[in-house]
């Protein structure tokens, strides 16, 4: 059991945002559990554009032997739209962009304006990856929509604080992101309002530990589901919760998990007869 | 080198040594790995397992030494002999093994990983440095064991003409590269996954950010790291 191992296990395999130019990341501590979930402040820490697609993306395509989707990131609409422009190869099957990460300063342009600022560079499929902390998902899924994304993926982590016995914040940065258990009740309202939305695919994610929880997050609206911290705890989880999806979907009153796309979404009444 | 696995195993026993606890769990097919080499064990109702150093892999088992400090740690302390932990491992680089005079140096519950050791290394001598002597009866899992309490330093009583091989606390290790620069170090960081996914365990080696779970947790002397914390 190795990273290869893990990758080898699931359909798509998404890389860690790459920014144009070498970041090293947050100074350590850069992780921390709390009770219901894990925060960090890794920082978007990553090889920079010119080495990641020299090097780095080569040997990932290697290694995982699946789809790779590069995950893009940047402090501009320019950023974003330069590195777009180089991903029109062969060994990238679609682009992410990474547009609401806690750990770094965001972009001063809207969501839509980078993703209309990428699709005028490439022709990949584009998905925009939204913040949960967005009070009005729904408009701004209507907006990159417009803007010409072809996906939406939901959600990223919440910002959040741990404090240490003597009260100081165990993270280098004070704050960082907010993943696992916890947020799969703000992965789901955020995917279901992005489903009265859209008809584009979503990626769901947030939280996912079993395949109960992937059916939630398909019953609600994603057509995929990502997995994050579950990884850490548990490298065979790719083909545990796929194993586990099937069972869940019958255990929920449906003959397959596809069956149960959107579930979330009928109204009541229909579902009591 | 040995192919890390991850496998549910059965608890044997939950022994107190001193303060700390020696959990022992059936081997199944785990490999034990080489001493330095550490584990991923299942931290009872926690998010993430916890990352600790085989402590003794007697036939058919694995056995780690723990402190409990902390929820995890707690979590595990209090499990019982027949609940089931998921294991995973061996991850990381262990101590280098062809050592002319080897010398083992340890303090507090970073004398987890010198029982194995020692028995690979043929139970050559070993400095050990508690706080307490409550916390000095970890001592007996150590044989040829010169032990020191505060506010005595193994520092102070280490000879320097020998292959150190130490894990411990920060400023021990960092003592102990300036006087045997040397000496093979095993660290620490926080760890999330342990195999190298998830960036947290970054430290600073030779003045660039590297995953300790991947290059470490033992460190060769020209390796230079610091923490920038
Ligand atoms: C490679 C490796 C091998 C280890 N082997 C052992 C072992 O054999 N036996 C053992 O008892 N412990 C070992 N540890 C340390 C152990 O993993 C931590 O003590 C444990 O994760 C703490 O979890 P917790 O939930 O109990 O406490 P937490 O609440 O997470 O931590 C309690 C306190 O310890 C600090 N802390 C937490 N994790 C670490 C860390 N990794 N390094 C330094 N400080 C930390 C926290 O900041 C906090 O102050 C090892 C660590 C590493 C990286
Ligand atoms: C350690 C860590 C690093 C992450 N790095 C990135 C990143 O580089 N880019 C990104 O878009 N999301 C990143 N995320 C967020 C995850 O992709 C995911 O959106 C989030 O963790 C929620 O899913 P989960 O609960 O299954 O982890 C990271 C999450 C974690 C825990
Ligand atoms: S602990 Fe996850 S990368 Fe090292």
């Amino acid at each position: 059991m190795t990273a290869a191992d893990v990758a080898q296990q699931l359909d798509a395999f998404v890389t860690k945002t790459v920014t144009p130019e070498p970041r090293e990341g947050n100074a350590p501590t850069r992780i921390a559990e709390t009770e219901f979930g894990m925060l960090n402040a890794i920082g978007l820490a990553n090889p920079g554009r010119a080495s990641f697609l020299r090097e780095t993306l080569p040997q990932i395509a290697r290694i995982v032997e699946r789809p790779v989707w590069v995950s893009v990131g940047g402090f501009c609409a320019r950023d974003y739209a330069e590195t777009c422009e180089q991903l029109a190869r062969d060994d990238v099957a679609a682009i992410e962009l990474n547009l609401s990460c806690p750990n770094v300063d965001e972009a001063p342009e809207s969501a839509a304006e980078i993703v209309a600022a990428c699709r005028e560079v490439v022709a990949k499929p584009l998905y925009a990856k939204l913040s949960p902390h967005s009070w009005d998902l729904a408009q701004t899924v209507r907006a990159v929509e417009s803007a010409g994304a072809d996906g939406i993926s939901l959600v990223n982590t919440l910002r959040g604080v741990a404090l240490d016995a003597r009260l100081r914040p165990v993270l280098a940065r004070t704050a960082g992101g907010y993943s696992g258990p916890a947020l799969k009740p703000v992965a789901l309202a955020a995917v279901h309002a992005a489903r009265t939305a859209t008809d584009l695919p979503i990626v769901g994610m947030g939280g996912v530990r079993s395949g109960r929880d992937a059916l939630e997050l398909i019953a609600c609206g994603a057509t995929h589901v990502a997995l994050g911290t579950v990884l850490f705890a548990d490298p065979d989880a790719p083909l545990r919760v796929r194993r586990e999806l099937a069972d869940a979907a019958m255990q929920a009153g449906h003959a397959s998990p596809e069956s149960a796309f959107g579930a979330a979404h009928e109204p009541v009444a229909r579902l009591a007869n | 080198m040995s192919r890390p696995a991850r496998e549910r195993r059965r608890v044997v026993s939950v022994e107190p040594v001193g303060p700390y606890v020696l959990v022992r769990v059936e081997r199944g097919s785990l490999d034990p790995g080489a001493p330095g080499q550490f584990f991923m064990v299942e931290a009872p109702g926690r998010v993430l397992p916890r990352p600790m150093s085989l402590c003794l892999a007697p036939p058919g088992e694995l056995a780690f030494l723990l402190d409990p400090i902390g929820p995890g740690t707690r979590a595990l302390a209090a499990a019982e002999p027949g609940d089931r932990l998921h294991i995973f491992g061996p991850l990381g680089n262990g101590f280098r093994l062809d050592v002319a005079r080897p010398l083992l140096v340890g303090g507090g519950i970073g004398v987890a990983p010198l029982p194995y050791l020692s028995d690979v290394l043929g139970q050559p001598p070993a400095v050990l440095g508690f706080r307490t002597a409550e916390h000095a009866e970890a001592a007996v899992l150590v044989p040829n064991a010169e032990v020191v309490l505060d506010p005595v330093l193994v520092t102070d009583v280490m000879p320097t003409d020998r292959d150190v091989l130490a894990c411990g606390p920060e400023p021990m290790l960092s003592a102990i590269r300036a006087l045997a620069p040397s000496a093979q170090l095993a660290w620490e960081a926080p760890m999330a996954c342990g195999y190298g996914a998830c960036y947290g365990c970054v430290v600073e080696i030779d003045g660039e950010l590297k995953r300790l779970c991947v290059e470490g947790p033992v460190l060769e002397q020209e390796e230079e790291l610091s923490f920038s914390s």
